[in-house]
C-alpha cells in the first residue's frame, strides 16, 4: 500500500535536485517538517527519525548475487541483523581451493537492507570451528571504528551492538580485526544498504556483485589448496580479481538473468583490500551511477571508479538481448586474473537499435560457457577413481596436511631451492621405498630431484607409528603423478631398524 | 593402540596425569630474547631466566585425571564466572571422555582458570607470554628462526586453516631445538599474562591508541610488523576473557628452574 510511495517520491526528489532553489515539500510523513533553515540539512543531521516505532524486525540477509526486497517501511524500525563468521574452503577456480573467511558463508558476505533512520541491533557470532577472532568495522555506522571495536568475538563467541543508521547510502563492510588487510584478503566483506526514507526507484531487476583480489602462494589457475601469500599482498600484486569471490561464480550457468524491456539495478561493491575497479559493463551504457554509493546520480555513463572499500549502484535498461560482460576495465585483470562476470538478457531482436551480432563469445573463450565444468568434473573423478589404496591414502592424506605440507606443500610442490618437490618426483619414482625411509631416519646432504639440486636437512619424523609412515607413503605415492603403489606397516617396520649413512640427526 | 594404552594406565593410577607430564617438562636455558611486541617501559632485548615447559600440551587423559583428582573442576559443578558453559562439553560426560575427545589429543574447551589451577596442581604454572613466546621462536635447528620467512609460512598455514577436523594427538610434530613439540601447528594456547595484551580490537588505531587502556607496566605494542605470525596470536588471546573455551584452545604449563 505504501509501495506507491516509493515510486513517486523519487521523482520530486529528483526535480528538486535539478532545482535547488525551487520549494519542496518533505518527502515523508517522519522527516522533519522542512522549512527554510532546514532545507540545508543534509545527511546524519536529518538521518535521526526519532526513536523505533512497532516490534523489531529481523533483517532478511541474501547471499550473492541476490539483494533483500526493499523495506516498504514509512517509519523507522528496530532492525536485528545476525551475521555468522564462517571459515571455510571453497573453489576459488576450478580445481582451486582456498580457505577463505566469510559473513555469512559467502564472500562477499550477505547483502543486509535497512532504512534511514533505523536502529540496527547487529549480532556477530564467531563460529566454534574458526580458527581467528573476528570483528566487523560497517561504513554505514557512524561512530569510531564503524562497531569494530563493539563487535571483536573469539571462535565460539557472539557479540553485539546498536546503531542507528543516519546516513542513506550503499556502503562496504569488512572485518577489522589486525592483520586487517589479510582479513579482507581471504573475502571478509560485504555490504549494507541503508535506503533513503522514501526508498529507491522501483526497477524490474537488483544484483549484489562485489570486486575482491587475492593472493596466493602458487599461480592463477595453479591446481590444490592454495595458501593466502602476504608477499604478494603487500606488493598489490594479486594472483586473482574476482567479482563475487570465485572465477566464474557468475558466468555460464551461474550468469545474471534478464530479459529485454527491463531495468536493472546493481549494487557494485569493492572490498579490495588493495585494487581501485574501474567497472564497465561491456555492450551497455548506465544510464544512472550513483556514484560512490551516494545520493546523487550521474547519468549516461561508461565506465565507473570504485575504489576499495567503496561501492556504486547502477541502472540500466535493456534494448537488445544477448550476453553483457561486467568486468574491471583495468582489463588485464578481466581476462588473466577472473575479473568477469556475465549478465544474460532473454528476448527480442531489434535489429533498429544492434544489427545481432554477438561478439562477447569470441572475447570469452573457454571461461563463457559449460567448458568450465569438464575441468572439474574431470578432477573429481580422479579423486574418486577406483584407487585399491583408497582409506590408506584418505588416512595418510590427513597426516601429511598437519605435518609434511608445512615444508612440501599442499599439493607436494616444495619450495624451489629449500624443500625438494615430492609431486612427479623422479626421486620417488627412482625408489618409492625412499618415502618411509626419508620419513624415518630424516636426510642430510646433497639430492638431486627433477634436475634441481638440494641441500638442505630433514629432520626424522620418527615419532610416527608404522601405521601412520606407511599411510603418508601411500599418499603420496599415489598422489601427484607419483608413479603408484603401496607400502605397508611391515615394510615400513623393517625400514625403522635400518638406519641409512645419511639419516639426519634433525638437529 | 594409543588410546588403549592410555586407557589401561589410566585405570592403573588416578595420578598418572601428574606423573607423566612431571616427566616431560624440558629445560629452557635462560636468553637474551627481542620480543615480537615492543614493551615501552623494557625497550631492546629482554632477559628471560632459566625454565622448565611441557614437552607438549596437556591432553585430554591429563586434564582428565585432574579433574578426578579435583571435582570442583567437573564441567557439571564449575561456576560458569570461571568457566563458560562449553567449558569441557566435547567431552562425553564429566568424567569421562568418549569419541570426541581422545585421551592423546590436546585438551581444548578450557578456561584460563581451569588452566591456571592444573598447573597449580602440578606444582607448575602457565608460561608468561614472553616465556611462550620465547620457547616457540624456535624450530628443529635453530633457537630463533623468526626472521626466516619459510618458518614463518609454515605457521601461518595453520593458521589459515579452520579447525572443522578432528585434531591431531599431541607429539606428532618433530621437536623445536629444546625437544618442545607443538608449539605451533596444534592448538593455541594460553599463557599466565594473556589479558595484558591489551591489542586494540580495531587493528587500525595505531595512531590513536587508547592510553586509558594502557596504564599498566605491561603496556605494549607490535614491534615487528612483518611478524604477523605472532600477532596473529596476539589477536587470538586479546580477543578472550579469562572464563572463555574455545575449540582449540589448550595449554601447557612451565616450571621455574630452582
Amino acid at each position: 500500500m505504501k509501495r506507491k510511495n516509493v515510486y513517486l517520491i523519487p521523482l520530486l526528489a529528483a526535480l528538486a535536485l535539478a532545482l535547488p532553489a525551487c520549494d519542496r515539500s518533505s518527502p515523508s510523513s517522519d522527516t522533519p517538517a522542512a522549512d527554510a533553515s532546514q532545507d540545508r540539512i543534509v545527511g546524519s543531521r536529518k538521518g535521526d527519525f526519532g526513536p523505533p516505532q512497532g516490534e523489531p524486525v529481523n533483517a532478511i540477509l541474501t547471499s550473492p548475487p541476490m539483494v533483500p526486497p526493499a523495506t516498504g517501511r514509512t517509519a523507522p524500525a528496530k532492525v536485528i541483523v545476525e551475521l555468522d563468521v564462517i571459515e571455510k574452503v571453497m573453489p576459488i577456480s576450478e580445481g582451486v581451493d582456498y580457505t577463505f573467511w566469510t559473513f555469512g558463508g559467502t564472500v562477499p558476505g550477505s547483502f543486509i537492507r535497512v532504512r534511514q533512520g533505523d536502529t540496527v541491533e547487529f549480532h556477530l557470532r564467531n563460529m566454534p570451528d574458526s580458527k581467528m577472532p573476528h570483528n566487523i568495522d560497517l561504513h554505514g555506522v557512524t561512530g569510531p571504528g564503524g562497531g569494530a571495536a563493539s563487535s571483536f568475538t573469539a571462535p565460539g563467541h557472539r557479540t553485539q551492538f546498536t546503531f542507528k543508521a543516519l546516513n542513506a547510502g550503499l556502503f562496504v563492510y569488512h572485518c577489522a580485526t589486525a592483520p586487517v588487510g589479510m582479513h579482507i584478503a581471504n573475502g571478509m566483506y560485504g555490504m549494507i544498504l541503508v535506503e533513503p526514507p522514501e526508498g529507491l526507484p522501483e526497477v524490474d531487476r537488483e544484483y549484489y556483485v562485489m570486486q575482491g583480489d587475492f593472493y596466493t602462494t602458487g599461480k592463477y589457475r595453479e591446481k590444490g589448496l592454495q595458501p593466502f601469500d602476504m608477499e604478494k599482498a603487500i606488493d598489490e600484486n594479486p594472483t586473482y580479481v574476482l567479482f563475487n569471490g570465485s572465477e566464474g561464480s557468475t558466468t555460464g550457468d551461474n550468469s545474471l538473468t534478464a530479459k529485454v524491456g527491463e531495468t536493472v539495478r546493481m549494487y557494485v561493491g569493492n572490498g579490495g583490500p588493495n585494487l581501485v575497479s574501474s567497472f564497465h559493463v561491456i555492450g551497455e551504457i548506465f544510464d544512472k551511477v550513483w556514484y560512490e554509493g551516494g545520493t546523487n546520480y550521474q547519468e549516461n555513463v561508461q565506465t565507473t571508479l570504485i575504489p576499495a572499500g567503496g561501492a556504486a549502484m547502477m541502472e540500466f535498461h535493456l534494448e537488445v538481448p544477448g550476453s553483457y560482460v561486467l568486468v574491471d576495465h583495468s582489463i588485464f585483470r578481466a581476462f588473466n586474473k577472473g575479473a568477469l562476470a556475465i549478465l544474460k538478457a532473454d528476448g527480442p531482436e531489434n535489429k533498429a537499435i544492434y544489427s545481432g551480432l554477438e561478439v562477447d563469445e569470441m572475447y570469452l573463450g573457454d571461461r563463457a560457457g559449460d567448458s568450465l565444468g569438464a575441468v572439474a568434473v574431470a578432477a573429481k573423478a580422479q579423486a574418486s577413481g577406483e584407487l585399491t589404496v583408497e582409506e590408506q591414502m584418505a588416512a595418510g592424506k590427513e597426516l601429511f596436511m598437519g605435518t609434511c605440507s608445512t615444508c612440501h606443500q599442499g599439493n607436494g610442490e616444495g619450495m624451489a631451492g629449500v624443500f625438494p618437490p615430492i609431486a612427479a618426483s623422479d626421486y620417488i619414482k627412482a625408489d618409492p621405498k625412499s618415502l618411509p625411509r626419508v620419513i624415518l631416519h630424516g636426510l642430510q646432504g646433497k639430492v638431486t630431484v627433477n634436475g634441481e639440486d638440494y641441500d638442505s636437512i630433514m629432520p626424522p619424523m620418527n615419532q610416527l607409528t608404522d601405521d601412520e609412515v606407511a599411510n603418508i607413503s601411500t599418499y603420496v605415492l599415489n598422489s601427484w603423478n607419483n608413479p603408484g603403489g603401496k607400502i605397508s606397516k611391515e615394510e615400513v617396520a623393517e625400514i625403522r631398524t635400518q638406519k641409512p649413512a645419511n639419516a639426519s640427526a634433525g638437529h | 593402540m594409543i588410546r588403549v594404552i592410555a586407557a589401561a594406565v589410566l585405570v592403573a593410577s588416578p595420578f598418572v596425569g601428574v606423573l607423566a607430564a612431571e616427566g616431560d617438562y624440558l629445560p629452557i636455558p635462560a636468553g637474551r630474547f627481542a620480543s615480537a611486541l615492543n614493551y615501552e617501559d623494557a625497550p631492546g632485548k629482554q632477559p628471560v631466566a632459566a625454565y622448565s615447559m611441557m614437552r607438549t600440551p596437556v591432553t585430554n587423559a591429563d586434564f582428565l585425571a585432574f579433574v578426578k583428582a579435583n571435582p570442583k573442576w567437573r564441567r557439571d559443578r564449575v561456576p560458569t564466572v570461571i568457566a563458560e558453559k562449553r567449558y569441557l562439553s566435547h567431552w562425553a560426560g564429566p568424567l569421562e571422555l568418549g569419541d570426541t575427545a581422545k585421551p592423546d589429543q590436546p585438551v581444548v574447551q578450557v578456561s584460563w582458570f581451569a588452566a591456571d589451577a592444573y598447573c597449580a596442581a602440578e606444582g607448575a604454572r602457565l608460561p608468561t607470554w614472553t616465556e611462550w613466546e620465547y620457547a616457540a621462536a624456535a624450530d628443529e635447528t635453530r633457537r630463533d628462526a623468526r626472521s626466516d620467512r619459510i618458518w614463518r609460512e609454515r605457521i601461518l598455514r595453520w593458521y589459515s586453516r579452520p579447525s572443522n577436523t578432528a585434531l591431531p594427538r599431541a607429539g606428532l610434530q618433530p621437536a623445536n631445538v629444546y625437544g618442545v613439540q607443538d608449539l605451533h601447528g596444534l592448538v593455541w594456547e594460553w599463557t599466565e599474562d594473556f589479558s595484558s595484551m591489551l591489542m586494540d580490537a580495531d587493528n587500525r588505531n595505531q595512531g590513536d591508541p587508547d592510553n586509558a587502556r594502557f596504564c599498566g607496566a605491561g603496556a605494549l605494542s607490535m614491534n615487528d610488523r612483518d611478524n604477523y605470525a605472532v600477532l596473529m596470536r596476539v589477536a587470538m588471546l586479546s580477543s578472550l576473557s579469562a572464563e572463555a573455551t574455545t575449540a582449540n584452545l589448550g595449554f601447557r604449563c612451565v616450571k621455574d628452574t630452582p
